[in-house]
């Protein structure tokens, strides 16, 4: 819980600096890994925005971004979030079953 | 080195028999195969095939035991597991070894690996391992490589021989590229070139890797993307068998004289192809469970190229 709430915190401070006071987390934003798919598995979001993923699979699941990002292994219902500071096409796969895909523009 | 030419055999003959191959794996719980000269002759449903007198080397194939799976398809897949290795205890002419077709851990985690190397060791028979995407997913990815790359090239490929047949375990696994199948990668094609450079064409060769070297259902990712190159390597051998697991099934397909064969799981089935939204685990009825695990047995009769896969369900 703590842990959850520091980082938080600690996104909103960095916001702060960079943006608008008001634009730190009504963005952010939830992916879910169900049978084997990213959903949604094509999203358009804000620079400063963090994205989490959540495997909802009884299949361990990964996000690998090449060179930008690659989360643990997720077992069931682990998460992964990543804060896009750059804008740019992200295009990412699960590193264990490839054939799933995902991209995120950042604009 | 020979110069021998191998024909293919007649296409459309292949391909319905391929058919009615894929329906009878489908649809029974075990079909013993004979396969001589590349054509397979189904000998009978296992029960009554397994009645027969064995000769030459047998060998067992177990796979996908993902020990540490605890999820409602089988929440207890280290009870499977040695139920199987109790069931390849109780074969009556003992085999000669075990290849272990990868994802012997869910999870890659130190005690799953040691559970798992517990319950196999009952066996008491040497096993070659070949790992599975589930088996390198450890923080520092080693634990794999420490306990059973001990010999092994690159991500742990490796070669032997073992009654007269030239056996080589490979690794898709590694270093997948996304929108892609499984994946070989150059420096393991190269040194399988090598490996069978010089080796007389007569010699029988069994290549066994975790993902299906051969297409099954790309939308699924079961295939392995330069899978072709390796079995380019290997056309001009008279008896080419290729042992797979991943896919939690019995799956059979026949190719000149290559042989594709899959394994069932220890510890949970996998829907058929396109018949479920995704390939995970499949739920079934408790009382059914058991049909849909099990283990193969593998028989080479020295001289003839007779080459018969017996899959055994944990029941059924």
């Amino acid at each position: 819980m703590s842990t959850i709430s520091r980082r938080d915190f600690g996104i909103a401070a960095v916001a702060t600096m960079l943006l608008p006071v008001s634009a730190a987390r009504a963005d952010d934003t939830a992916i879910h890994i169900d049978n084997f798919v990213f959903e949604p598995a094509k999203l358009d979001i804000k620079t400063g925005t963090t994205v989490t993923w959540t495997n909802r699979d009884d299949i361990p699941h990964t996000v690998v971004c090449a060179g930008k990002f690659r989360s643990k292994t997720m077992d069931t219902d682990d998460s992964f979030s990543f804060t896009f500071t750059a804008p740019g096409e992200y295009k990412y796969f699960c590193s264990l079953h490839p054939h799933m895909t995902g991209s995120i523009k950042v604009g | 080195m020979s110069g021998h030419d191998h024909d293919h055999h007649n296409e459309d003959n292949g391909v319905s028999r391929r058919k009615v191959l894929e329906c009878m794996t489908w649809a029974s719980t075990g079909v013993l195969w004979t396969i001589s000269g590349g054509v397979p002759r189904s000998l009978g449903i296992v029960g009554s095939a397994a009645a027969a007198e064995p000769a030459g080397m047998t060998f067992l194939q177990i796979s996908d035991s993902h020990v540490g799976f605890d999820k409602p398809a089988n929440p207890n897949a280290i009870g499977t597991l040695e139920e199987a290795i109790n069931q390849v205890r109780g074969i009556p002419a003992k085999p000669s070894f075990m290849i272990h077709t990868g994802d012997i851990t869910h999870l890659s985690k130190a005690k799953e690996f040691d559970d798992a190397d517990r319950i196999i060791s009952q066996a008491k028979l040497d096993v070659h391992y070949v790992p599975g995407e589930h088996d390198i997913i450890d923080e520092e990815v080693k634990l794999y490589k420490e306990r059973y790359g001990k010999g092994t090239k690159g991500a742990g490929w490796y070669s032997f021989d073992a009654g007269g047949v030239h056996f080589i375990g490979l690794v898709n696994v590694v270093d997948l590229k996304g929108g892609g199948l499984g994946n070989l990668g150059n420096d393991q094609l190269e040194w399988l070139e090598n490996d069978l450079k010089g080796r007389s064409k007569s010699t029988p060769i069994v290549l066994f890797a975790h993902i299906p070297l051969w297409t099954v259902y790309p939308q699924w990712g079961w295939g392995t993307e330069d899978g072709g190159r390796a079995l380019e390597y290997v056309k001009g051998f008279g008896s080419v068998t290729v042992l797979n697991g991943h896919i939690h099934q019995v799956m059979q397909k026949v190719e000149g004289n290559v042989t594709f064969h899959t394994a069932r799981s220890t510890a949970f089935p996998q829907p058929a192809p396109g018949s479920a939204p995704s390939p995970g685990p499949m739920k079934v009825e408790d009382a059914k469970l058991r049909s849909m695990l099990g283990v193969a047995s593998i028989n080479f009769k020295q001289g003839t190229e007779r080459l018969a896969i017996i899959d055994t369900p944990l029941q059924g």
